[in-house]
């Protein structure tokens, strides 16, 4: 029988939920790396026991662990993310150019064909990746000397490239987003970069169109058709039909188009989740309800889930990093809050129940389906 | 000054002994005369090589904004890592002190 393993990282470790396919009686193993700050973990498609997690701490900065067993026992591997080159400037949050200097990793996205292969997202913005299961890392500078670098910088969490997308059909394509700089396709395994951001509009930018400088929150795709990219900007919800040539707006009659996560269904490639945030000054759920919203027409026409989740008195937020759908038959749909709960649904988001409600705020989820 | 290759002692915190999978409050390492911080954490570094970048960063090689080194009751923070430590120190008497500043929750 199948089973899902979710890999939650937080404020202050890592969790390993588990169950088998009915996805109603859960295990909970961690805290892993009690303490510190796990701001992703992710297994591999080619051997899921093979799992990367990025751990950090103000203290003693960026470590990464890698797993060989599913996650029960752990190692670190190599932390020296070194920019190739003299990395240059970036704008600080009032204009002014300021170095470019490695805080942490945000996002580990390992290959669709190697398991010793994996990409790490790190901020200040740029993309590594490693060959050697972790061993070492390498930037991929095309990105970073795209020539817009100058141009872009930090949303309030700091300049972090946040997610990473492989095309399952090209191995030579992938998309990265960054706050605030916009998205980015390469078509050629990483050398070169395209900004593809036209289509979207930002206030808070001078100009609200420009080629960069959009905050991106997060960007999702379905397998099985790779062109078309879901994008939750810091406001507006987008889509792209084009593998991110041109984007147009889909909030429709979404409570609100702030947010941070947004994903598709496993096997309906037009059925799409956010979680409404009230707005940037405010990051928690509107009227005090935990809803996820879905839509099954690929945008603009959203509907309320709210079956299991609280429906007052609740003011959390949901990370960009903190949803996940697993492959199974309903597809299993789960998120984690920054109030520590992890919630899932085992019927495509038709109703819910906290897996786990008391952890540490909740900074990623992803899912294992495991046979 | 001390002379030739001495036992070094060294009181790491809590995260870097889980980190590196140390039982015990102290590790004790061989460094050779001068003892100075700087190559007391080449041969931590060496004995383990996952603390690489938590004390002092990769490539500058300074020491973490919220990392703090003591000893024999000095704070030695701020103090060149090629300074020659305490007598106290390099004799083995009193541990080198690694401490996490006491900072956030």
């Amino acid at each position: 029988m199948s089973s899902v393993r979710v890999l939650v990282g937080t404020r202050k470790g890592a969790f390993i939920l588990s169950a088998d396919g009915k996805r109603t009686d859960w295990k909970v193993e961690g805290p892993f790396f009690a303490g510190w700050e796990i701001y992703h973990l992710k297994g591999s498609t080619v051997d899921p026991n093979r799992i990367y997690a990025s751990q950090s701490s103000s203290w003693s900065g960026q470590v990464m662990q890698r797993s060989d067993d599913g996650g029960a026992t752990w190692n670190p591997v190599d932390n020296k993310f070194a920019y190739a080159g003299v990395p240059g400037t970036h704008q600080w949050y009032d204009g002014t150019a300021h170095p470019w200097e490695f805080k942490r990793v945000w996002h580990v996205e390992p290959s669709l064909t190697d398991a010793d292969t994996v990409f790490a997202g790190v901020e200040d913005a740029a993309l590594f990746k490693s060959a050697d299961g972790g061993a070492t890392w390498e930037e991929l500078k095309g990105l970073r000397e795209h020539g817009t670098g100058p141009k872009w910088q930090p949303g309030a969490g700091g300049m972090c490239l946040h997610t990473v997308i492989l095309d399952p059909s090209n191995a030579a394509r992938m998309y990265i987003a960054i706050s605030a700089a916009g998205a980015f396709r390469t078509d050629d395994g990483g050398k070169t970069w395209k900004a593809i951001n036209q289509g979207l509009r930002s206030q808070y930018i001078p100009d609200p169109t420009a080629e960069v400088g959009h905050c991106v929150h997060h960007v999702a795709m379905h397998k099985a058709r790779p062109d078309v990219l879901f994008m939750q900007k810091h406001w507006d919800v987008m889509r792209s039909d084009n593998a991110g040539d041109s984007w147009h707006e889909v909030s429709g009659n979404l409570p609100t188009d702030f947010g941070f996560v947004i994903d598709v269904h496993a096997h309906e490639p037009e059925t799409v989740f956010v979680v409404p945030i009230k707005s940037d000054s405010e990051h928690f759920v509107p009227e005090g309800k935990l809803r996820v919203y879905r839509s099954k027409t690929g945008g603009n026409e959203w509907e309320a889930l709210e079956k299991g989740l609280p429906q007052k008195d609740c003011y959390v937020n949901v990370l960009r990093d903190a949803m996940a759908v697993d492959s199974l038959d309903k597809c299993g749909v789960y998120f984690g809050t920054s109030g520590g709960q992890v919630y899932g649904s085992a019927d495509g988001g038709d109703s819910w129940m906290p897996i786990v409600r008391d952890l540490p705020a909740v900074l990623s989820v992803e899912v294992q389906t495991l046979a | 000054m001390t002379e030739g290759v001495q036992m070094i002692r060294v009181a790491l915190p809590f995260h870097l002994r889980t980190l590196a999978k140390i039982e015990g409050a102290e590790v004790r390492l061989e460094v050779a005369a001068p003892v100075t911080a700087g190559r007391v954490l080449d041969a931590l570094e060496a004995r383990y090589p996952m603390l690489g970048g938590t004390i002092r960063e990769h490539g500058t090689g300074k020491r973490r904004a919220f990392m703090r080194i003591f000893a024999c009751e000095e704070d030695w923070s701020h103090e060149s890592l090629d300074a020659e430590l305490p007598e106290g120190v390099a004799a083995g008497r009193e541990p080198l002190l690694i401490l996490g500043a006491i900072a956030g929750g």
